[in-house]
């Protein structure tokens, strides 16, 4: 009974937050926690993995938990395999990293209980199989969450982003209730097993579609719904913004894919317009804004939203095939899409380790305040630039390998047999490529400016590196970047049976014996001739540079003097002189700066002869607060103060107004009959 | 045998794109001294300035980092890697189904990545000066980069650059989008090897430079890597521009000896040719100011999104 093992994990993970409250006032108690929490992770992790490359069959167990006649329905399949299989990657390393960070928790009584809890909460998502259960897990799961972001209470920007937080997720849920109540029907079946066999009429379809839409994607931060997480995710302790940006995204994504490739059943091709733009404009949008952060754990958060965006562009390809019948380009864009959610699980959960150590090792959050860090964090800064590079998809490294994968979808596309979509994917392809650099150029700025250079302040000049169990979480997720970049077929095998039961294809299989040069390389379509060799790839390079330095150092010189910075002769000692952040970012913000940011710059130049120093001072604005919420909350609060006046009525008025509303509702009822 | 043979026909390949492209770098210089009416150095004389560099002690700054020392060996591997995984003279090389295009596009990437953070680690205006622009030049130009990628994928159905030369030596007829696509890689390409009108090789100490900038402080063998790989990219690309547009002469099936050196011959001729028409456009414009560069690559995206259009709403994919 594999899932009730499932269920048992989750068991484990309430009871060690109970055990939390218990004894969290005590020292010692964070490293237990933290322990434990990483045990009935990996356990968790094992037995998703195990069914995963088992190729199990589903498993389904019901319980007369919840609402009556309903009951609760859990379900292990390959897909929610594969997601158990990235949370708990994530969940087991970011509770080793907090064995070593979470020593420095101010709160520990803020922190302890909630972070098993959530984990716990996740994990439930992905087992429940009818609505019921979903919905609660996931209220449960946003919650958690929020206590975890409100940890630092007393300052006032986590108080707001906490309150915008709560504000986001309680919509998304909203859109995923009524989602599921158009999927359950007039005859309220929620449980998933039944909503399968139902064939939804297309309206209801298509508006499930867009409710979903907004509900999975208020919580991974599509565009323009993306707004609370460069606020909430930054505002928790760092191993839980690992989690909510690397893992908890990804409990979204699962639920967009469990409904519009699991529940809906057939898709139609026009759904897949709607999701390819939208995926693509975050993809643009979100890597264009972490550019221009300067605090470390926003520009992550930020970029977080590209990465969903990227996955979505990956779905929505497979939608597109999907509904036009090519189920091999649709296993291909499925599972790109899929390993893109591993990749980013990885990569994001690394960086905002990293990006915790720094915080810990300083004290500062702001990229202007760091630099140096090189010298006095030397592992640290290893494995953020291996991170680094993962994330800005270069090869061979695992975030270039999907995002060649889904290039290779695209260049399917012609195929499609649509207009609107023949357009819309090169569009869509261009965009993808547009991000891909931008990202490159946005973690060049962030290592270079937080690791490299002089240090920019006593603080970042006196860090020391991290713990031991936080670099050994780190070395760990840098060693699976690796390890996915080199022989991705191994993952894209694994990954084969989730795309083999949502679409009934998969790709071929890349890893074959016998043994040979070939065995490494990964193929995205049995027909098609292109390919790529990541295990090649590093050889070639290894062997070229390695062979080269010796070369260099045997036949020619090997003397090296240390001397002052030349500077074109003219160093200046001011560590202010280095490229900053901002100045960095300053050309891509004039070329966009007009179209895609709200800058607000005021320069106060002294005249010539006045004595009072000069001042610049630059904020860069999301548009989507003036032009989106703004008007949403001005609106809200217009319609309160009408609707506040219903507050102060005599006894009679409210007896009239509840007696019109009776005398409507039966008109309308009778009507509708 | 054969796997021996085709070891050997890998190697010669990687080692005669190393040892030709410091002499398309000389052709490119001494054409353009004459264009000016300098004399100019020999066409030799990129090898000897290497040469030199390599036996000069580096130096480097008391704060600079492993990174800065290691950049400029992997910068001149993730070149070397990709300029020889690009078909020069023949098709179907032994490693060449283990990168794609885009793999090539993508290693290039690794290299200017590498090079940026380079230009950041000693921590002066300078450096982080150029690493800024570069980052700005590279992410216009790869997205148009890749658009022109997918013009030739979908010409030829593949990714595979070898099998791309062997479609495109088999005849595709004249194409409007292969023409946009020529004229975007060839925007793309002069931003990419930081010539006039974009960045100026030249010159040293000027406010408008990019690539010089952001190795200023390098010195001995680094730098020698970096003039290396520097070579070496404006030879891929060279390679590329022969490969992609104008594939003729290439052995493909048969790989005789005639063929093979047909091949090379070809090659070298088409070399030769692109090295000498580099300065002439060079000399006909002037440097462009930092701003007017996405006016400039914005166009070769235009064209690039133009052909794949036009290729997306015409025909089937791969």
């Amino acid at each position: 009974m594999p899932v009730v093992v499932g269920l048992w994990c989750v068991a484990g993970f309430i009871a060690i937050a109970a055990v939390a409250i218990a004894i969290g006032r005590f020292s010692r108690a964070s490293a237990l926690i933290y322990g434990a929490s990483l045990l009935v992770s990996l356990a968790a992790l094992a037995f998703g993995l195990q069914h995963l490359i088992g190729a199990g069959f589903p498993d389904m167990v019901d319980y007369p938990l919840g609402v009556p006649g309903i009951g609760a329905h859990f379900r292990l399949d390959a897909l929610s395999a594969f997601f158990l299989v990235v949370i708990n990657l994530g969940g087991a390393a970011a509770s080793l990293y907090a064995i070593g960070y979470g020593r420095h928790e101010i709160a520990p009584l803020r922190v302890l209980p909630f972070f098993p809890a959530y984990l716990g909460g996740m994990n439930l998502v992905l087992l429940a199989d009818d609505a019921f259960s979903f919905l609660v897990a996931w209220e449960f799961m946003s919650l958690t969450s929020w206590a975890l972001v409100l940890a630092n209470h007393r300052a006032p920007e986590n108080v707001r982003a906490g309150y915008i937080y709560l504000v986001m997720a309680g919509f998304g849920t909203l859109s995923l209730l009524l989602a599921f109540g158009l999927l359950a029907g007039p005859d309220g079946s929620y449980a998933f097993e039944s909503i399968r066999a139902s064939h939804p009429v297309p309206f209801v379809a298509a508006l499930t579609l867009l409710l979903t839409l907004l509900g999975a994607g208020s919580k991974a931060g599509l565009v323009p719904l993306h707004v609370w997480l460069p606020l909430a995710h930054p505002a928790a302790p760092s191993h839980v913004s690992a989690l909510m940006s690397g893992v908890m995204t990804k409990v979204a994504v699962y639920g967009f894919i469990r409904i519009a490739f699991d529940l809906l059943g057939e898709p139609v091709w026009w759904w897949s317009l709607i999701v390819l733009a939208i995926g693509a404009i975050t993809a643009v949008i979100g890597i264009l804004y972490a550019l221009m952060q300067r605090d470390i754990k926003r520009l992550l958060a930020y970029s977080t939203v590209e990465n969903i965006g990227i996955v979505f562009i990956g779905l929505g390809l497979a939608l597109a095939f999907r509904a036009n019948k090519m189920e091999l380009p649709a296993a291909l864009a499925l599972t790109a899409a899929l390993f893109h959610v591993l990749n980013h699980s990885l990569y994001k959960s690394l960086l905002f380790f990293g990006a915790g150590a720094v915080l810990t090792a300083t004290g500062k959050r702001s990229l202007e305040d760091l630099g140096g860090l090189i010298h006095r964090m030397p592992n640290t800064a290893i494995v953020v630039l291996i991170g680094c590079a993962a994330i800005s998809a270069l090869p061979p490294l695992n975030g270039f390998v999907s995002e060649w994968m889904i290039f290779q979808a695209i260049l399917v596309g012609p195929q499609l047999p649509q207009w609107g979509l023949r357009f819309m994917v090169p569009t869509v392809g261009a965009l993808l490529a547009l991000s891909a650099a931008l990202t490159a150029a946005c973690f060049v700025k962030a290592y270079g400016v937080m690791f490299l250079g002089r240090p920019r302040t006593p603080a970042a000049e006196a860090a020391t590196d991290a713990d031991r169990f936080s670099l050994s979480a780190m070395f760990i997720l840098a060693a699976f970047c690796f390890c996915a970049g080199v022989l991705p077929g191994l993952v894209i095998d694994i990954l084969a049976p989730v795309a083999q039961s949502l679409l009934g294809a998969r790709m071929p299989v890349q890893v074959h014996l016998p043994f040979s040069l070939a065995w490494a390389s990964i193929l995205p379509i049995a027909e098609s001739r292109s390919s790529y060799n990541g295990f090649i790839i590093l050889a070639f390079l290894v062997i070229s540079g390695t062979f080269t330095a010796m070369f260099i150092h045997r036949f020619a010189t090997r003397a090296t003097r240390r001397s002052a910075i030349w500077d074109c002769g003219y160093p200046d000692p001011s560590v202010a002189t280095q490229y900053s952040s901002s100045s960095f970012v300053m050309p891509i913000r004039r070329v966009f700066g007009a179209t895609v940011f709200d800058v607000r710059r005021s320069l106060d130049m002294p005249r010539p002869g006045e004595t009072r120093p000069g001042s610049f001072h630059l904020k860069v604005w999301d548009p989507v607060w003036r032009y989106f919420y703004g008007p949403v909350a001005r609106l809200v609060l217009r319609s309160a103060t009408v609707l506040n006046q219903l507050q102060f009525l005599t006894i009679r008025r409210y007896l009239t107004l509840v007696f019109a509303t009776l005398i409507l509702l039966l008109m309308v009822v009778a009507a509708w009959r | 045998m054969a796997l021996m043979a085709e070891i050997a026909a890998q190697a010669v390949q990687m080692l005669l794109v190393l040892a030709i492209a410091p002499l398309m770098l000389g052709i490119t210089r001494k054409v353009k001294a004459r264009l000016l009416r300098r004399i100019g150095p020999p066409i030799w004389q990129p090898y000897l300035d290497l040469w030199k560099l390599m036996h000069k002690e580096a130096v480097l700054a008391h704060n600079a980092s492993w990174l800065y020392r290691t950049a400029p060996y992997l910068v001149f591997a993730a070149t070397w890697v990709a300029a020889a995984l690009v078909p020069t003279y023949a098709t179907n090389l032994m490693f060449s189904w283990s990168a794609d295009l885009i793999a090539i596009v993508a290693l290039l990437g690794t290299g200017r990545f590498a090079l940026a953070l380079a230009g950041m680690d000693v921590g002066t205006a300078f450096g982080g000066i150029g690493s800024s622009r570069e980052m700005l030049i590279a992410s216009l130009a790869e997205p148009a980069m890749l658009l022109v990628v997918f013009t030739v994928a979908l010409i030829a159905g593949t990714t595979q650059l070898s099998v791309i030369a062997e479609t495109f030596i088999g005849g595709v007829g004249v194409r409007v989008s292969l023409g946009l696509a020529l004229l975007a890689f060839v925007f793309i390409a002069v931003a990419e090897n930081a010539r006039i009108p974009i960045d100026n090789p030249a010159t040293h100490l000027e406010l408008t430079m990019v690539h010089e900038a952001m190795v200023l402080e390098y010195s001995g063998r680094h730098l020698a890597m970096i003039e290396a790989a520097a070579a070496l990219k404006l030879m891929l690309y060279f390679s590329l521009l022969a490969c992609l547009f104008f594939p003729f002469g290439m052995a493909t099936k048969d790989q005789s000896e005639i063929a093979l050196a047909i091949g090379l011959g070809s090659y070298l001729a088409k070399l030769v040719v692109l090295a000498a028409l580099l300065p002439i456009g060079e000399t006909a414009v002037a440097k462009m100011r930092v701003f007017r560069y996405p006016i400039f690559l914005g166009s070769a995206f235009a064209a690039a999104a133009l052909a794949v259009f036009l290729l997306f709403v015409s025909r089937g994919g791969l």
